[in-house]
């Protein structure tokens, strides 16, 4: 049973969540605000937090950054509504195992969990998309290529993600297994919370978001 | 000491009875006041309950005193008539502090003091020009509630009434500015004529504007806010008058749509469409790679009920290739549509350096590339003829059972 915290500021979307997880998972808390969050996920101390981008007071960034060194075991993953690369990517860099989409199935939605909860990243083909572009390749101003640049092969998988494979159907055609798939794509979100380099501040700039 | 919030009533009366509880009506309503004590409390009661310096009180009841001992007997009445103690729900007035007075006396010292030691411009012009002073800082003192003017102004527009004290204040101030005007032009009718004449005129001006002059500067402030405020109403009604048009027709669509589809398709294309508007795409992205894309893929989900997942990477100025590109990759998107039978179809776009890539997949039922009817002219023409007649290449991937891949990709070495 995963135990699973939701954050969210739009009560008919939490509730309509919550009864998509009856099967195999407990809701043990949900919020719609920041302060309630960081409380509750205190309180209840979940698997896996749920938890919107943005809210009331600061954003599920805030909550991440509040909880995320007194309890390294919990996982976060976002669901956002929001199309702005911006916020998604900065999710993702405070901590983030994940992003999908609100508009994503409810069976998509608990695989996604899951595969959190097991200690995966989970990328959606969008914030593949949006990973893409901030390590696009003719933005490269080398600081510290061997850590920062994606490899071919990260580039391959998460190419495959945005075109909307699974991991599955993306291990077959690379021929290689699942597993390789899911390290990769841990790689790819190290590297996205770990680059301080200047190509997401540039890539960042030109989009005039910073 | 219990401290109700207290509205002032020698400033405007008729707030104060409307939140004055109704209970501090009974009997009198008067009690005797317990720190404000000389004889009885009667004039600290007093002052409590409406507000003026018991100074003022007591000197009253001793004017009053004087005249044939009214003072006195109307201070026993009052003894007799007032509670022991003050109701715990009494509205208590706390007496504004006169400052203004104080500040008076002491200006009116300094004058005299200044008068005798002959640093003096002389009777004719310190008086009257004092007394204008005083009358239009009568005038102008702006008190919570701001000033008679503007209680007058707002009367004269038609909204609250003025305050009784604020009218006196402003027909006192009036007086005094008119008669320091007038004390001035009369003593100074030793001018000669014409320029007399002009200086009168000139100074009787001064004294108008001075009265008039918070009225109007009020009048300008109000005609400011009524532009903000009619801008923003305009503002609101066009954000509604969009809302209308599009959430609340497609919400209303959904209530009726019993197919999930199509309502899945409905929000879809809502949504994109509220953000390009919230998000705003402007004029100059009209030519760019992106919302052209998105534009092929809301065509798709509008046309044919079938939501596109899109995602783009990077972007570039469209040019006769791009067209040429996303006009592939609508009969891609068509084509899955007609003929896949999938939920959903999605279109990955990579602009790079070398090369513009699109991706169209489906997770439909397939078909072997090999084995179409030589009348379907979509692939060979529409995709696989437009690519290479633009210098670029389709592949389709597919087979029977396990969904749809077509990939376009066109060179960019032009255009860069």
């Amino acid at each position: 049973m995963i135990r699973v915290f939701l954050v969210d500021d739009h009560r008919l979307f939490l509730s309509g969540v919550k009864s998509e997880l009856r099967v195999g998972f407990e809701v043990v808390g949900t919020a719609s605000d920041v302060d309630t969050a960081i409380s509750g996920i205190r309180r209840t101390r979940p698997d896996v937090v749920l938890l919107d981008v943005h809210m009331p007071g600061g954003g599920g960034r805030t909550v991440i950054e509040a909880i995320s060194e007194e309890r390294p075991e919990t996982q976060f993953l976002a669901l956002s509504v929001s199309d702005a690369a911006e916020d998604v990517i900065a999710i993702v860099r405070a901590g983030a195992r994940g992003y999908v989409t609100k508009s994503i199935s409810p069976a998509e939605l608990t695989d996604a969990i899951r595969r959190v909860h097991d200690g995966d990243a989970v990328f959606s083909p969008r914030l593949a998309g949006f990973v893409l572009d901030a390590f696009a390749s003719d933005a490269i101003q080398p600081v510290d290529p061997e850590l920062d640049q994606l490899t071919n092969r990260e580039r391959e998988v998460l190419r495959h993600i945005a075109r909307g494979f699974t991991y599955k159907v993306i291990a077959q055609r690379l021929h290689i297994s699942v597993k390789t798939v899911e390290t990769h794509v841990s790689a790819v979100l190290r590297k996205l919370q770990l680059s301080n380099r200047h190509e997401l501040t540039r890539w960042a700039t030109d989009r005039r978001l910073v | 000491m219990e401290r109700t919030p207290c509205i002032d009533p020698t400033t405007d009366p008729a707030i104060a009875t409307q939140t004055e509880p109704t209970s501090t009506r009974r009997g009198v309503g008067l009690w005797r006041s317990h720190d404000r004590r000389v004889i009885a409390g009667i004039a600290g009661g007093l002052s409590e309950r409406f507000g003026i310096d018991p100074v003022y009180v007591r000197a009253s009841f001793v004017a009053l005193g004087m005249a044939g001992g009214f003072g006195v007997f109307a201070y026993l009445l009052l003894w007799t008539a007032a509670d022991q103690e003050r109701p715990p729900d009494a509205v208590v007035r706390r007496a504004r502090p006169r400052h203004d007075l104080g500040t008076l006396s002491i200006v009116l010292g300094i004058m005299l003091m200044l008068r005798s030691t002959g640093i003096w411009l002389g009777d004719g012009v310190v008086w009257p020009v004092a007394l204008v002073a005083l009358g239009s800082s009568v005038i102008w003192s702006r008190n919570d509630d701001g000033g008679a003017w503007n209680r007058f102004a707002s009367a004269a527009t038609n909204a609250e009434s003025p305050g009784r004290t604020g009218l006196v204040r402003l027909a006192l101030g009036g007086v005094l500015v008119v008669a320091g005007v007038g004390i001035f032009i009369a003593g100074s009718s030793a001018l000669p004529q014409t320029g007399g004449a002009v200086v009168a005129v000139v100074i009787t001006g001064l004294g108008v504007g001075l009265i008039l002059g918070p009225w109007m500067v009020r009048q300008a402030q109000q005609l400011t806010q009524e532009r903000h405020e009619r801008i923003r109403s305009q503002e609101r009604a066009e954000v509604a008058a969009h809302l209308h048009d599009s959430v609340l027709q497609t919400l209303a669509m959904i209530q009726r749509s019993d197919s999930s589809r199509r309502m899945i398709s409905l929000a879809r294309s809502q949504e994109r469409e509220l953000r390009a508007w919230l998000y705003g795409a402007d004029d100059q992205q009209a030519d760019r790679l992106q919302p052209m894309f998105e534009d092929v893929a809301a065509r798709i989900e509008q046309r044919y009920d079938l939501p596109v997942e899109l995602v783009v990477v990077g972007d570039m100025l469209v040019d006769d290739q791009v067209r040429a590109l996303s006009a592939a990759a609508y009969e891609a998107l068509q084509n899955a549509a007609r003929h896949s039978q999938a939920d959903t179809v999605s279109m990955y776009v990579e602009v790079e350096p070398a090369h513009v890539t699109v991706f169209v997949r489906d997770e439909g039922k397939g078909f072997d590339p090999r084995a179409i009817p030589d009348d379907r002219r979509g692939i060979d023409e529409s995709i696989r003829g437009r690519m290479s007649r633009h210098g670029g290449v389709a592949t389709v991937r597919s087979e029977p059972g396990s969904g749809t891949e077509i990939e376009l990709q066109l060179p960019r070495e032009h255009t860069r």
